[in-house]
């Protein structure tokens, strides 16, 4: 990684998921969307991802920020444009795509 | 007004939270259910934002209650430029941390669904929004948005009659806006059935004017006006009406005002009207009812009044320049401020918008006495009963106001005497008829009191005319076949002045005869008297012939008996034609 920085970068912006979880509380929905959530991302983004939680119980001035009305909601902060994905994130295939990521197998052919 | 609600000796009454509208506290009897949902719904252009917004800044102003604005439809900056020209700085309230205003975005094309959630998310924000500044009103306008921004239905409605619960909890009192739906009240037909009270707010287009109306749906555990009542979006806020109080209880006034026409004022049993009072001018076209309206503004202002006279078909100086040919200046009064004549065609503003007009007018002039010149013309605006409720408003909140108020009105010569288009008749003081009275080939004008309460009054109809001096009341002139007027008069006039010539001339007639007769007198007595005295004069002859006689037989006797003494018989007959 350190041998190649800027080209690395480059290819990261375009490969970097900057990801918000916001949970309120310890509720069913809440855990499993993050179990599901860490799953996918270890699955497919492994090192290309930064996940933050943010629990709105603790922090209820967040909420404004990312205009957060449905809990549990997952943002894509990076790559634009934000994208926004509500509900327990049960459905894989859709959590893909709402967060624009290509499958691990498919990475490949590229 | 709230305290007197408040003060009344009710069991239990439902606590409210006043929402410092005018008029809509009158109509909820207090205002909206306190820390319970108040759902405001119509549709579009209605204002339903507006009265949101109000009831937030009034309650910050007025009633010291921190207020959130949930707003799902508009910026924050959007909102306050658009209540920024009614005067409601939202900014500077936000400063103060009396308001707080929320943007909530929900944006379909951003958002993903896949599996549970629920919108707790939005009660979060909200919960931090009232803690954050205390707030005891809230406003969400207008949550059906969130039908747009998520696709389950089951969810959404789930939660917002949780959302409905929890603002219950909280104890905040909640307006929630709604468009209006189809068949429903609101779209979604769900808000109306979990709200405590439900306004309805609607804008209407009748023969092309509009009209916005409320009503009141439901109400729970309260009682309140049912009526759809017009409201107004004003300058400085919403404004329903009535704004003023239904009941009959204002005070009166026992001061007397002149009518400006002395002849006028001797025909009430007081000289005047009542201060206060009013006074209804009804009269067929060209009657001069704004020639009598105008000598009324006149008299109050020269005895030190305030007039605002309402001209609906005159402009200012055209109504001055026609009175001033009839004696009746103005102008001096409207430039000492005493006097002000505001003029405007009906059909310029709605109905509701007049009379709002004339509230402000009068709350910024403070007048004693308001001429509406004439109240017909505002038939083109509405229908009877609309005007017939707008008068009736207006007259009462001139009452409770103790301003003496003149209305004219134009009535069609085919109408029954005692009724008027708009059926005010009844809600006067005191009511004048000016009439043309028809004959012999010309039109005249009568005036009678149809009514005064509280005062006798004259039951005649008095003829008058306007003279460039003003308008003078005639004396009454009753003829054969009633009273008689114009040429009539004149010739009756004519009639009596030669009656009373005749009259005179048969006096004099008289008199010389007697002076003749006198002289005739006289001189007879002046012949007896000569006759007389040539019978006195005749007698007297005879008396001294008579006297000579036996004078002259006394001296013969006596020569006859002493012949020897001449000289004694010489000397008295020398003496006696001296005796």
């Amino acid at each position: 990684m350190e041998n190649q920085p800027v080209a690395a970068t480059e290819d990261f912006k375009e490969d970097y998921w900057e990801l918000r979880l916001y949970v309120a509380g310890q509720t069913a929905k809440s855990v499993a969307a993050l179990a599901n959530l860490r799953k996918y991302c270890e699955q497919h983004l492994l090192g290309r991802y930064r996940l933050e939680v943010i629990d709105l119980l603790v922090n209820p001035q967040l909420a404004e920020g990312d205009q957060i009305l449905a809990i549990p909601t997952l943002v894509r902060k990076v790559p634009v444009p934000i994208r926004k994905i509500i509900g327990d994130l049960s459905n894989e295939e859709r959590v893909l795509v709402g967060l624009d990521i290509r499958p691990a197998g498919s990475t490949t052919t590229r | 007004m709230h305290d007197n609600l408040r003060a009344a000796p009710r069991l239990a009454t439902l606590p409210k939270a006043p929402s410092g509208i005018e008029g809509l506290d009158e109509i909820t009897e207090g205002g909206l259910p306190l820390g319970r949902p108040t759902l405001i719904c119509g549709s579009a252009g209605c204002g339903k934002t507006l009265m949101g917004v109000e009831f937030l800044v009034r309650g910050a102003l007025e009633y010291n209650e921190p207020g959130v604005l949930m707003a799902f439809e508009e910026t924050s900056e959007e909102l306050a430029a658009n209540v920024a020209s009614l005067g409601f700085d939202l900014p500077a309230l936000q400063a103060q941390k009396l308001l707080r205003v929320d943007h909530v975005h929900v944006d379909r094309s951003e958002i993903e669904e896949t599996g549970e959630y629920d919108l707790e998310g939005l009660f979060i924000r909200l919960g931090y929004a009232i803690d954050s500044i205390n707030a005891k009103r809230v406003v969400l306008d207008t949550i059906e948005s969130l039908f747009s921004g998520f696709s389950n239905q089951a969810v959404l409605r789930s939660e917002i009659r949780r959302l409905f619960r929890w603002l219950k909890d909280k104890g905040v009192t909640t307006i929630i806006t709604a468009e209006r739906g189809d068949g429903s009240l609101t779209r979604q037909g769900l808000e109306e059935y979990v709200s405590d009270c439900v306004i309805l707010l609607d804008n209407r287009v009748i023969d092309q004017i509009t009209t916005r109306r409320l009503r009141i749906v439901k109400y729970r555990g309260s009682t309140h006006g049912t009526n759809e009542y017009p409201y107004l979006i004003s300058e400085e806020g919403i404004s329903v009406l009535p704004v003023t109080s239904l009941r009959l209880e204002h005070r009166v006034s026992d001061h007397i005002v002149s009518t400006g026409i002395p002849a006028l004022d001797e025909m009430f049993g007081r000289r005047g009207f009542y201060q206060g009072s009013s006074i209804l001018l009804t009269g067929t076209a060209g009657t001069a009812k704004t020639t009598l309206a105008a000598a009324f503004a006149q008299e109050v202002c020269r005895h030190g009044g305030r007039c605002l006279y309402f001209a609906f078909e005159e402009s200012p100086h055209q109504l001055i320049r026609n009175m001033l040919s009839v004696s009746i200046d103005l102008e001096p009064h409207v430039q000492d401020g005493r006097l002000i004549i505001e003029a405007s065609r009906p059909t310029l503003n709605g109905l509701e918008r007049h009379l709002v007009t004339i509230h402000k007018l009068v709350h910024d002039f403070k007048p004693t006495a308001v001429v509406i010149d004439p109240i017909s013309n505002l038939i083109s605006v509405g229908n009877v009963n609309e005007v017939r409720s707008m008068l009736t408003r207006l007259i009462d909140f001139l009452k409770v106001n103790n301003i003496t108020a003149l209305f004219t009105s134009l009535i069609s010569g085919s109408l029954q005497m005692d009724t008027t288009e708009e059926g005010v008749s009844s809600l006067v003081d005191t009511w004048i008829s000016v009439r043309d009275l028809e004959g012999v080939g010309e039109r005249n004008r009568g005036l009678s009191i149809l009514k005064s309460r509280g005062m006798a009054h004259s039951n005649q109809v008095r003829e008058f005319v306007i003279t460039d001096k003003g308008v003078e009341l005639l004396d009454v002139v009753v003829g054969p076949t009633g009273i008689i007027t114009g040429a009539s008069r004149l010739v009756r006039q004519l009639q009596e002045q030669e009656q009373e010539l005749a009259a005179r001339q048969e006096l004099a007639r008289k008199d010389r005869e007697l002076a003749r007769r006198r002289r005739v007198l006289e001189a007879t007595i002046a012949n007896l008297r000569t006759e007389f005295e040539s019978v006195e004069e005749e007698f007297r002859q005879l008396n001294t012939e008579e006297h000579d006689r036996k004078t002259g037989q006394v001296k013969n006797h006596r020569k006859a008996t002493r012949s020897s003494s001449p000289s004694d018989a010489a000397g008295p007959a020398d003496q006696q034609p001296n005796s």
